[in-house]
């Protein structure tokens, strides 16, 4: 979805234990200097306080935004019930802490977050940007009309206390000032390292596919619907913690806190100051409040001050795509790279001296395979498929049975309706009549992840891999839908060491030979490469049923070599279905061979009766004495 | 329940409002629908469009030459953002287009509040169309009804231009295809540049004409702008015909719920698109599978 969006996915690496501690001490150090130069440079205690706000409030959007890849413009929903209802308990004196009517607001948030992410998750991409924006001016409405009862409308609600804590005996007042300012830098290290524990778990691992592959990530087996509304509740929490925050300071809260202004402020200042980095927006609030306090008061442009910020903000999308934050890691991150590369020996081929050694697929005795006999039970089975598009009849009447155990091939003239029916057999789409069999379960149109789920997975004919990831996390995605479901909130547990998992990945990696480039940026892989990581990705569901939809397709003839070896591996105590246009591969991988011409069955036999038969060669070639296929 | 003829009236003046909602909106799900891409400045240039008819009026006293000239200076705008910048988004991912559509709406939003102030300027209603009209028991200023005939013959034009020419078919063609479009020797970066230029020209008709109506202030578009967001997920994305008929079921859902309780009119429009989207996520007329 946002394979290209302003800044580039940062895998997180493994770090040393003494690196492991280093984000939130600097922040813990950026914090307690940020005061000092603010001061220096005429802002004030105050002006850190709304930036430590805004930053707190930009952490939930760059999950949502970075992560996740889903752009909302109605965070100010969240930001405002948090604050008007927090400000509300208080003043009303309903609730007498703080802290209480604080986690109160945030629930309410959160609560909210859910009824929106109902009705704008339904539809991804545009529909969700347009419809929380519509969501967003429609809390603005209700805060004025409906809700102004309770919200003060226009007036807002004046009057919050601040918070009051019991010391032993005396009773300390946290007033706006370094007070306050400690009270918040806490809050904000605290839910900065929450967030970055996020980010760099296996859920936040599943974010990041499933925004750089959203239908990838589903076919192995995630629930994407309920990953995206996580991210969305954990950015309520976010915004409602800060909107809280920000009635407390203020003593008030306002009608601003709903308004598009609000919802826009935040998308602005993380993307200047760089999407995905969690840093970002806290370094984007700072220069936005510091420049509009700044610009003000200057007379001539003072009046300018969006306009300035606004300008920015085209430049951060336009030529500064990582935002600061982002550009500034990017160039450290290749200036290492480049002194790893020219410390590094020479590189590794793309195609390992292995693949060159490996014989000729026709006299590779060691591998040749029994096939199962005509007795073994069907593994999956299409019953009478018809499918149609419109008027156009892509498939009628077809039939195939795979048994267990065995390497079919499936072939026929381009528009024989492979595809489709590879479609049909994962679930993808439902047939107009017929039915799918898998063992002893109609699966007919359940869907690429539950079929996922059951034992049957697919690998593309088009390359579908994670290139912002390198080999060895795009690996991660379908081993984690395996060990841990189709979702799992588990934020606080850690991606890397893992051994069970790690163990599993180096298995895959070294079967498909790409082992020695495990921590390569798949962007950066060659295309046989990405090739055998796509079909180990397929592999890595552990199917019971792999479908290789022309596994073969655009490599050169020594990669050719290697993947025919990887599929004969992986057809090991499996059955495979293959579509494939090289037929000496197909001739010499598959035990049966179905042939389909112009949506309907032609032909099934062994590779021997295939090859002499003689509709087979009419079909493929023409001939006189029949219509030319189309 | 309320008099016959309020309620008459008021259908009536939906229907005005209507009328410029569904040309606003297919401003809108032109660009959407052809290119692809949600342009968040639409708004931006609806308050371009205002402001442009109001300076062309103060310089000339024609309210024509302003309607005429104050729209076709939107369109270059667009042209010119379209060329510059926009053209480079087209093969990157929405959310890239979104950020930089709502990025310019602020740089054009915030520059003409910079030159002309947060205050509201006013664009007096042509003498010719001061008066007011009498039909049966409603009692209707007659410029509201001109802006309602601006709407129609703007519409009627886009739909023309969409479904009854040579462009049109290539644009339409583009939307289904535009590898062949390009293959077939047609410049598909041009037709690009003109479908935007009829989003924003349409959008830049609805900003001049209801300059009279509505205060001129930096703001007056984003409204607009979420209007027609509503509008045209209520009427399906990218559909013309939906965003018609979207345009003229939000008008009617915000006068109608206005002679019970205007503060209520806003609202009642974002639930009915609630309910739209829980019922029916593709929108009235919207087709399936396209996004």
């Amino acid at each position: 979805m946002t394979d290209g969006s302003p800044a580039a996915a940062i895998p997180p690496r493994p770090r040393s234990a003494r690196l492991a501690v280093a984000p939130e001490a600097w922040i813990v150090l950026a914090l307690a200097a940020m005061p000092f130069v603010l001061l220096q440079t005429g802002g004030s205690v105050d002006t850190a306080i709304r930036i430590l706000i805004w930053g707190l409030f930009g952490l939930g959007f760059d999950i949502l935004f970075g992560y996740a890849g889903l752009l909302s413009f109605g965070q100010a929903a969240f930001f405002g019930a948090g604050g008007f209802v927090a400000a509300y308990l208080l003043i009303s004196g309903a609730v007498s802490s703080v802290l209480m009517a604080t986690l109160i607001g945030i629930t309410v948030a959160m609560a909210l977050s859910v009824l929106v992410g109902w009705v704008s998750l339904r539809r991804v991409g545009i529909y969700f940007s347009m419809i929380t924006f519509a969501i967003g001016e429609l809390a603005h409405f209700m805060q004025n009309s409906v809700l102004s009862r309770w919200t003060g409308g226009d007036n807002g609600l004046p009057g919050v206390p601040y918070p009051r804590f019991k010391v032993g005996e005396r009773l300390v007042e946290i007033a706006p000032g370094w007070g306050m300012y400690v009270m918040l830098a806490l809050i904000f290290v605290a839910t900065f390292w929450f967030a970055r524990r996020l980010v760099q778990s296996p859920f936040g691992h599943v974010l990041n596919a499933m925004r750089i592959n959203p239908d990838r990530t589903l076919a192995v087996g995630h629930h994407l619907q309920r990953y995206k509304m996580a991210a969305l509740v954990v950015s309520a929490a976010y915004s409602g913690l800060a909107g809280a925050m920000l009635g407390v300071f203020q003593s008030y809260i306002g009608p601003d806190a709903v308004s598009l202004e609000t919802s826009s402020q935040v998308v602005m200042q993380t993307v200047i100051g760089g999407v995905r980095t969690l840093v970002g927006p806290l370094v984007g609030a700072a220069i936005w409040i510091f420049l509009r306090d700044v610009l003000q008061q200057i007379p001539g442009i003072g009046g300018a001050w969006k306009l300035i910020l606004g300008a920015l903000f085209v430049l951060a999308v336009t030529v500064m795509r990582r935002g600061i934050v982002g550009e500034i890691r990017h160039w450290h991150l290749q200036r290492t790279a480049r002194a790893a590369a020219s410390a590094a020996p020479v590189r590794p081929a793309a195609i390992s001296p292995a693949a060159e050694k490996v014989q000729p697929i026709r006299a590779n005795p060691a591998t040749a395979r029994i096939a199962p006999g005509a007795d073994a039970p069907v593994a999956i089975e299409a019953r009478d498929i018809r499918m149609q598009f419109g008027g156009l009849v892509a498939l009628e009447q077809v039939n195939l049975a795979v048994r267990s155990g065995e390497i079919m091939g499936l072939i026929g003239p381009n528009g024989a309706g492979k595809s489709t029916l590879f479609k049909i057999m994962t679930g993808e789409l439902r047939p107009t009549a017929g039915d799918v069999v898998f063992g002893e379960r109609v699966i007919t149109g359940i869907g690429v992840r539950e079929a996922c789920r059951i034992g049957v997975s697919k690998s593309y004919q088009i390359v579908q891999v994670y290139p912002e990831l390198t080999a060895r996390e795009n690996l991660y995605v379908p081993i984690l839908a395996r060990q841990r479901g189709a979702f799992r909130f588990d934020v606080l547990r850690t991606l890397r060491g893992n051994p069970a998992m790690e163990e599993e990945v180096e298995r895959a990696l070294r079967v498909m030979e790409l082992h020695e480039r495990c921590d390569v940026m798949v962007s950066e892989m060659a295309y046989g490469e990405k090739r055998r990581l796509e079909i180990a990705i397929a592999l890595a569901t552990e199917p019971q049923v792999l479908l290789l939809d022309e596994p073969l397709a655009g490599l050169s003839p020594a990669e050719r070599v290697q993947v025919v070896q990887v599929i004969r591996h992986a057809a090991e105590g499996r059955t495979v279905l293959i579509v494939e246009h090289d037929m000496d591969a197909v001739f010499e991988l598959a035990d049966r061979i179905t042939m389909l011409h112009m949506g309907r069955n032609l032909i099934t036999g062994t590779p021997a009766e295939i090859r002499d038969n003689a509709a087979v060669h009419t079909a493929y070639l023409g001939a006189r004495d029949e219509r030319p296929a189309a | 329940m309320p008099p016959t003829g309020l309620i008459l009236s008021q259908v009536f003046h939906g229907l005005v409002l209507g009328g410029m909602l569904a040309l606003v909106g297919s401003g809108l799900t032109i660009i959407l629908g052809t290119l692809g891409l949600v342009n968040f400045a639409h708004g931006a240039f609806f308050t371009f469009a205002a402001y442009a008819g109001w300076i062309v009026y103060e310089q000339t006293g024609s309210y024509l030459v302003a309607l005429v000239l104050g729209s076709l200076l939107t369109c270059a705008l667009g042209l010119v953002i379209e060329r510059s910048l926009i053209s480079r988004f087209y093969q990157r991912p929405h959310e890239d287009q979104i950020l930089l559509t709502f990025g310019l709406g602020i740089v054009i939003t915030e520059a003409l509040r910079w030159q002309f102030g947060g205050v509201g300027k006013t664009m007096p209603v042509p003498e010719l169309l001061a008066g007011a009209l009498r039909v049966g028991p409603i009692i209707y200023p007659e410029y509201r009804l001109a802006v309602f005939g601006i709407a129609a013959l703007a519409l009627l034009g886009c739909y023309l231009l969409l479904y009854h020419s040579r462009l049109g078919l290539i644009v339409r063609a583009a939307i289904e295809d535009t590898v062949m479009v390009r293959m077939l020797g047609l410049r598909a970066s041009r037709i690009r540049s003109m479908v935007f230029g009829l989003g924003v020209l349409a959008v830049g008709v609805a900003g001049v004409a209801l300059g009279p109506i509505v205060s001129i202030y930096p703001d007056v578009g984003a409204r607009f702008m979420v209007h027609s967001f509503v509008v045209v997920v209520i009427g399906g994305l990218g559909s013309f015909p939906g965003a018609i008929l979207g345009g003229f079921v939000a008008g009617q859902i915000q006068t109608l719920t206005s002679i019970f309780d205007p503060a209520y009119s806003d609202l009642m429009l974002f639930l009915v698109m609630v309910i739209i989207l829980a019922v029916r996520p593709r929108g009235l007329l919207g087709v399936e599978g396209r996004q």
